[in-house]
C-alpha cells in the first residue's frame, strides 16, 4: 500500500514520509507565492490541510498532483485572507530598481526569486503559477477567478519587470 | 519598436498566436531590432523560471505539523469514541462511579503549570530567552515548574495510572471495536506528548509547546476519563 493511502488511514508515519518527499516542492511554491517570512507557517497549513482532507484523495491523480493543487488552494485562500499587498508591491519596478545588480552565479537563482517576490501582486500570482509551475492560462483563470485575458496581460507584465532586472 | 507587438512577444513565446499573427509579427521582428531583443530578454526571464529548482525550509516544519495534526487527531480520538459511546447507548447507563477528584486537581495543575511556565518565562527574559534560568536544565520546564496546588506532573501520573487500570480491568467486558478505539487514540495522544516533550528538550524556554504540552496531557486525562466512564458502565 502506498503512503497516501497509508496516510489516508490515519499512519503518521507514512504521513511524515510524504512530507519529506514534498516539502521542498510546497516550501518553494510558499515562498514564491506568500514571500520568504510567511512561507513556513503556510506550508505547515498545507500540510495540516493535507491531513484532514487526506481521505477526500482517491488516488485518481499522482498524490504530488493532488497535494500541489491543494497547496495552491491554500496559499490563495491565506493571499486573500491576509490581503497581502505591502508596501513594496505597490510599485515593483521602482522596488526591483532597489535590489542589488543582477548577480552571476551561485546567487543568481535567489536573486531572481527575491526580484519575483517584488512583483506586484497579480503579476507575482501569475507569473509563479505559468512560469514556474507551468499551469496553463486557463486554469490560472479559474484557480484565482479572473479571466485568461487578464492572466496573459499579467504574466507579460512580470516578464517585462523581470527582463528590465536581468537586463541590468 | 512597436508597443502594439511588444505587448504580444509574451504570447508569441507561448505559442498562442494564430498562423497570421505570427507571421506578421516575425515580419515584424525581421526589421525591428529593439522587439528582437526584448524577445530574447523575454525569453531569458521564462528560461531563468524554468531552471528554478526547489528548496526545503531552512528549519524543521515537521514537528509543528505533528502537533497540530496530533491535536486535530486527539480531538477527533474523544468525538470518535463519544460517537461510539452514544450509538451503545452508553451516555443513558450509569456514570462512573468513582469522581476521582485528582482528575479535576490535574487539570488545574496542568493549567497553572503552563501559567507557571508562562510566569518563569517573563521573569528570565520571555520567550525569546534560550533557558528558564541559570539552573534550568534543558527538557525540565514543565517537570520542575512550581505547582501551586501540590498536585503537579506526579498527581497527574496518579491520574493517568488510576484511570488506565480501571479500563485494564475491565478490558475483558469491553468489544473488540471499542478497545480497538481506546488503544489506538491513546497512542496517537501519547505520541503527540512524546514528540511535545522532545521538541520541548530542545527549545524548553517556548511559551507554546508548554501550553501545548499541557493540553495534550489535559486531553489524555479527558479521554482516559470517558474511557473508564465506558469501562466502568460494561462492568
Amino acid at each position: 500500500m502506498g503512503d497516501a493511502r497509508l496516510a489516508a488511514a490515519g499512519d503518521p508515519q507514512a504521513f511524515e514520509r510524504l512530507y519529506q518527499r514534498h516539502v521542498a516542492r510546497v516550501h518553494s511554491l510558499a515562498r514564491r507565492m506568500m514571500g520568504m517570512e510567511d512561507a513556513d507557517e503556510v506550508t505547515q497549513d498545507v500540510f495540516v490541510r493535507a491531513w484532514q482532507k487526506l481521505g477526500s484523495f482517491r488516488g485518481e491523480a499522482a498524490f504530488g498532483t493532488w497535494l500541489h493543487r491543494l497547496a495552491i488552494n491554500v496559499i490563495l485562500g491565506c493571499r486573500k485572507q491576509l490581503g497581502i499587498r505591502r508596501e513594496r508591491f505597490v510599485d515593483g519596478e521602482r522596488a526591483i530598481g532597489q535590489l542589488p545588480e543582477n548577480p552571476k552565479g551561485a546567487e543568481a537563482a535567489i536573486d531572481f526569486e527575491a526580484a519575483m517576490e517584488l512583483l506586484p501582486d497579480g503579476a507575482q500570482q501569475v507569473f509563479v503559477l505559468h512560469d514556474v509551475e507551468g499551469y496553463k492560462h486557463e486554469e490560472i483563470a479559474e484557480m484565482m477567478g479572473i479571466s485568461a485575458g487578464t492572466s496573459k496581460s499579467q504574466l507579460h507584465r512580470a516578464r517585462m519587470i523581470l527582463r528590465d532586472y536581468l537586463d541590468r | 519598436m512597436s508597443d502594439h507587438w511588444t505587448g504580444r512577444l509574451s504570447e508569441y513565446i507561448d505559442g498562442e498566436l494564430n498562423a497570421a499573427e505570427r507571421a506578421e509579427l516575425e515580419a515584424h521582428l525581421a526589421g525591428c531590432q529593439e522587439c528582437a531583443k526584448t524577445l530574447e530578454q523575454l525569453r531569458h526571464v521564462v528560461a531563468r523560471a524554468e531552471a528554478l529548482e526547489d528548496r526545503p525550509p531552512g528549519g524543521d516544519l515537521w514537528a509543528g505539523i505533528a502537533a497540530r495534526t496530533d491535536a486535530a487527531a486527539g480531538n477527533a480520538a474523544v468525538a470518535d469514541l463519544e460517537e461510539h459511546r452514544r450509538r451503545r447507548g452508553w451516555l443513558s447507563q450509569r456514570r462512573l462511579s468513582f469522581s476521582l477528584p485528582q482528575l479535576a486537581a490535574a487539570s488545574v495543575a496542568l493549567m497553572i503549570l503552563s501559567a507557571g511556565s508562562a510566569w518563569l518565562l517573563s521573569r528570565t527574559g520571555g520567550p525569546g530567552s534560550e533557558t528558564l534560568g541559570p539552573s534550568a536544565e534543558p527538557g525540565a520546564s514543565l517537570a520542575s515548574a512550581p505547582v501551586a496546588s501540590g498536585f503537579g506532573v506526579a498527581g497527574y501520573d496518579a491520574a493517568i495510572a488510576e484511570l488506565e487500570g480501571v479500563i485494564e480491568e475491565s478490558r475483558d467486558r469491553l468489544d473488540t471495536a471499542t478497545v480497538r478505539i481506546i488503544e489506538e487514540n491513546l497512542m496517537i495522544i501519547d505520541r503527540a506528548i512524546a514528540q511535545a516533550q522532545r521538541a520541548l528538550a530542545e527549545d524548553p524556554a517556548s511559551i507554546y509547546l508548554n501550553e501545548y504540552l499541557a493540553a495534550t496531557m489535559r486531553q489524555k486525562l479527558e479521554f482516559l476519563r470517558q474511557a473508564a466512564q465506558m469501562a466502568g458502565a460494561a462492568s
